[in-house]
């Protein structure tokens, strides 16, 4: 993101609107791309929300609100990879699902085994990320049909395992790590975990798209012709895309434990819920264009929207009905935003194919990250 | 959203060698060599090609020569020996006369919504919203029937208007915003639902007497009559697909939208006319079931999770989800294979949540079995977002001659 690619040579024609100029002005920018403009969407969906209840704006209670939506932003910057590397996970819900049930049921009264449990829901996180890549990948099934078998297979197989009704119930101080909290913060009064791990998971999630399979994820999900060509090892890349957004939903199962209780319906709808959050952050469905901080920024959005029909005591049946027009709208402005910014490049007239051609070749990779992964 | 710039480098690189039809396979196959960093670009076009052929030389003539649909029926037939055999043990015989009815009643409306699925996926588009417009469908045709005779022609011709006006809205969404059809048939599925579960609460209205005895009669006691329904709009889009313009727009679009547009085709009809056909064929389906059930039901669709299975059903049946290639034949032996499944299932008495269970790991198992050898020889294609290589195009008038 530094501003070196923009000396590249005999590359003027195209220099790139995003990464020069100081950081105000690329921030003002990035702002208009669509991965930018959730932010200003967040932005205003609180102030309307703090507008409807004043005393929502109170640290204690927007700390409380974040930890709320931590698992639906986890779950959110999880289907990101898979998203952004040109596929689609449809079996989050089940993940969730299956995770709640063994916490519930694996745990039950026994403390010591908190620890084990959660290395096994971990290893069972890894395993369907697996299984749903190697499919994907070497199966070359499509990953919309990989996905929606394990998550038919897992939905089933847990519901068959629990009678389809609630079972088990974990210890306490396994619940705390999604319920409880860091006592006595000042301002904030107590600094619930989930947003800690939230943070972490952020951080962890922009250096992980930062490094150079960060860099080759966004690369596969653009063209995976040009990134296996390029030397990328495609399948494997889409099956870590994959196994991150297993282990991201077991983590969200985790913080949800605390929330909902255990039962087998816990995670349902998480996986449009979560597709929903990072469509509305402006990544991309078919892969390559999007900033994973937008998607977490659209799971907040979206929650921000529903506390605001809350408060304006919209019956809680019309959500579905905003969350609709929202994903259209939002996608349909989407389009018209990323192929403005790309407009300058279209009508600048089309260099002399034979003469211009190799050395014009490097300027669109290096010129890549800057301009469409909507990075600000 | 289109990659001119991404696209110029590449045309050097792809047609360098004169293996347009094994180069992008290799690439999908040779991953895990990271040779092509460093080779000469000619010499990397020859010879994963080379390798290719070898490869295509050694596989079996027989699975070789076997297009999609003819697996996915031998696929069926296996699937039904074994029902037949399973249902035996069980003291039962699956070729009775009941247990016939039963499969075919059982596909006649998964199999209307996957026809109607084929279309739009066909032209490279989704419809997640089915299961919903169903459900509408069902309340609405209840609720304007009332239980009486009188009231059918008004009743039916109200839902399919409603269902027809919920696909134009979906096809314009996806052709001239370029909303793409998984989040446009999203979005819309969910502002019906919302509304669904807003005005409706519980069963609704009553089918008319007329209409539940159609779904009670049949010919000679095997067919029920709602097959035959099922039948004839299998028969009338085939003829669509193979015989008309519009079907072959369809695949042309399905097949590269960016090709067939500087080709001279129209997006706009064809992706319309896919949208409002799925949707009247998912009201068509809904009146199959209000046939049986009697009541209209706000859940009825999601309940039968409609969208996901004729998705699956479909791509069971050989066509490619990026859109472009396959059949409503294919299909109907998808939607055969789901019947056959659930019948035995229900024979053995298997846990319902079990179902899922095996549904699931049928669905994945078939698709791979042939999306193996099936090749997809260009990248899934998810709106025009994606880039347009120059070797898909090539392709693009074979792949378009291989279906229906």
């Amino acid at each position: 993101m530094s501003a070196t690619t923009t000396s590249a040579p005999s590359t003027a024609g195209r220099t790139l609107p995003l990464t020069d100029g100081s950081l105000v002005q690329r921030l003002l920018r990035g702002a208009v791309t669509p991965g930018g403009a959730v932010f200003i969407l967040a932005a205003i969906l609180f102030m309307a929300v703090v507008w409807a209840n004043p005393s929502f704006g109170d640290p204690p209670q927007l700390i409380r609100f974040i930890g709320r939506t931590a698992p639906i932003a986890i779950a959110a910057m999880g289907q990101y990879y898979v998203i952004v590397s040109g596929e689609f996970d449809l079996s989050m819900g089940a993940v969730i699902a299956t995770q709640v049930v063994i916490a519930g049921n694996y745990i039950g009264d026994d403390e010591s085994r908190v620890l084990p449990a959660i290395a096994l829901m971990l290893l069972i996180g890894v395993v369907v990320g697996l299984v749903n890549g190697l499919g994907t990948t070497i199966l070359r099934v499509p990953s919309f049909i990989v996905t929606l078998g394990t998550m038919l297979a897992l939905g089933g197989l847990v519901r068959f395992l629990t009678g389809g009704a609630a079972t088990g119930n974990p210890v306490d101080a396994f619940r705390e790590i999604g319920r409880g909290g860091i006592q006595d913060v000042p301002v904030l009064e107590v600094l619930p975990y989930p947003v800690i791990i939230l943070v972490v998971i952020m951080v962890a999630g922009v250096w992980l798209m930062r490094s150079p399979f960060g860099r080759t994820i966004i690369a596969t999900g653009d063209n995976p012709d040009a990134a296996s060509l390029a030397g990328a090892h495609v399948w494997w890349v889409k099956t870590r895309a994959f196994i991150l957004s297993s282990l991201s939903a077991t983590v969200a199962g985790i913080l949800l434990v605390g929330y909902a209780g255990v039962h087998p319906s816990v995670g349902a709808g998480y996986e449009f819920q979560a597709i929903t959050a990072v469509v509305l952050g402006g990544v991309v469905l078919g892969g390559g264009r999007g900033w994973i901080l937008s998607a977490a920024a659209g799971a907040f959005a979206l929650e921000l929207l529903f506390s605001f029909l809350n408060f304006q005591e919209v019956e809680s049946t019309w959500r579905p009905t905003v969350q609709g027009v929202i994903i259209i709208l939002a996608v349909a402005a989407a389009g018209r935003a990323w192929s403005l910014g790309r407009r300058p490049t279209r009508t600048s007239p089309p260099a002399p194919p034979a003469s211009s051609a190799a050395p014009s070749a490097p300027s669109p990779t290096t010129a890549r990250p800057g301009t469409e992964t909507g990075e600000i | 959203m289109n990659d001119t710039p991404r696209r110029s480098p590449s045309p050097p690189l792809r047609s360098s060698g004169d293996q347009r039809r094994g180069d992008p396979e290799s690439s999908a196959t040779t991953d895990r060599t990271p040779e092509p960093a460093s080779t000469p670009e000619r010499a990397m076009g020859v010879e994963p090609g080379d390798s290719v052929r070898r490869r295509r030389a050694a596989r079996p003539r027989g699975a070789r020569q076997l297009d999609s649909t003819a697996l996915i029926y031998l696929v069926l037939v296996a699937v039904v020996a074994v029902s037949a055999v399973l249902t035996g043990i069980e003291g039962r015989n699956f070729f009775s006369q009941g247990n016939i009815w039963a499969v075919l009643t059982a596909m006649s409306v998964l199999g209307l919504i996957a026809i109607g699925q084929t279309l739009v996926i066909l032209v490279g588009s989704l419809d997640l919203s089915v299961p919903y417009v169903v459900s509408l469908a069902t309340v609405i045709a209840a609720g304007g029937m009332k239980g009486l005779d009188g009231n059918i022609p008004a009743a039916v011709f109200n839902t399919l208007v409603v269902c027809a006006v919920i696909g134009l809205v979906m096809g314009l969404l996806v052709s001239l915003l370029h909303v793409h059809g998984f989040i446009a048939s999203l979005g819309i599925g969910l502002v019906v639902s919302g509304y669904l579960g807003t005005n409706y609460q519980g069963s609704h209205g009553a089918a008319a007497p007329d209409l539940r005895l159609l779904g009670r009669s049949g010919i000679v006691g095997w067919i029920p009559t709602a097959f035959l329904v099922l039948l004839a709009c299998a028969v009338l889009v085939t003829l669509m697909l193979r015989y008309t313009r519009l079907g072959h727009h369809v695949y042309a679009i399905g097949g590269n939208r960016d090709v067939a547009r500087m080709s001279g085709v129209r997006i706009a009809l064809p992706v319309v006319s896919a949208h409002v056909l799925c949707s009247v064929l998912a009201g068509l389906a809904a009146l199959l079931l209000l046939s049986r059930t009697g009541v209209g039901s706000p859940t009825i669709g999601s309940q039968g999770r409609y969208d996901l299975l004729s998705i699956a059903a479909v791509v069971l049946g050989g066509t490619l989800l990026a859109g472009g290639k396959g059949s409503v034949v294919g299909t109907m032996g998808g939607v055969a294979i789901f019947a056959v499944l659930d019948n035995v299932m229900g024979v053995m008495q298997v846990n319902p949540f079990l179902k899922d269970f095996v549904r699931g790991l049928v669905i994945v198992l078939a698709v791979a079995v042939y999306a193996r050898r099936s090749v997809v020889r260009r990248p899934p294609r998810f709106g025009a977002s994606r880039p347009v290589l120059p070797v898909p195009a090539a392709k693009g008038p074979s792949t378009k001659g291989e279906p229906a």
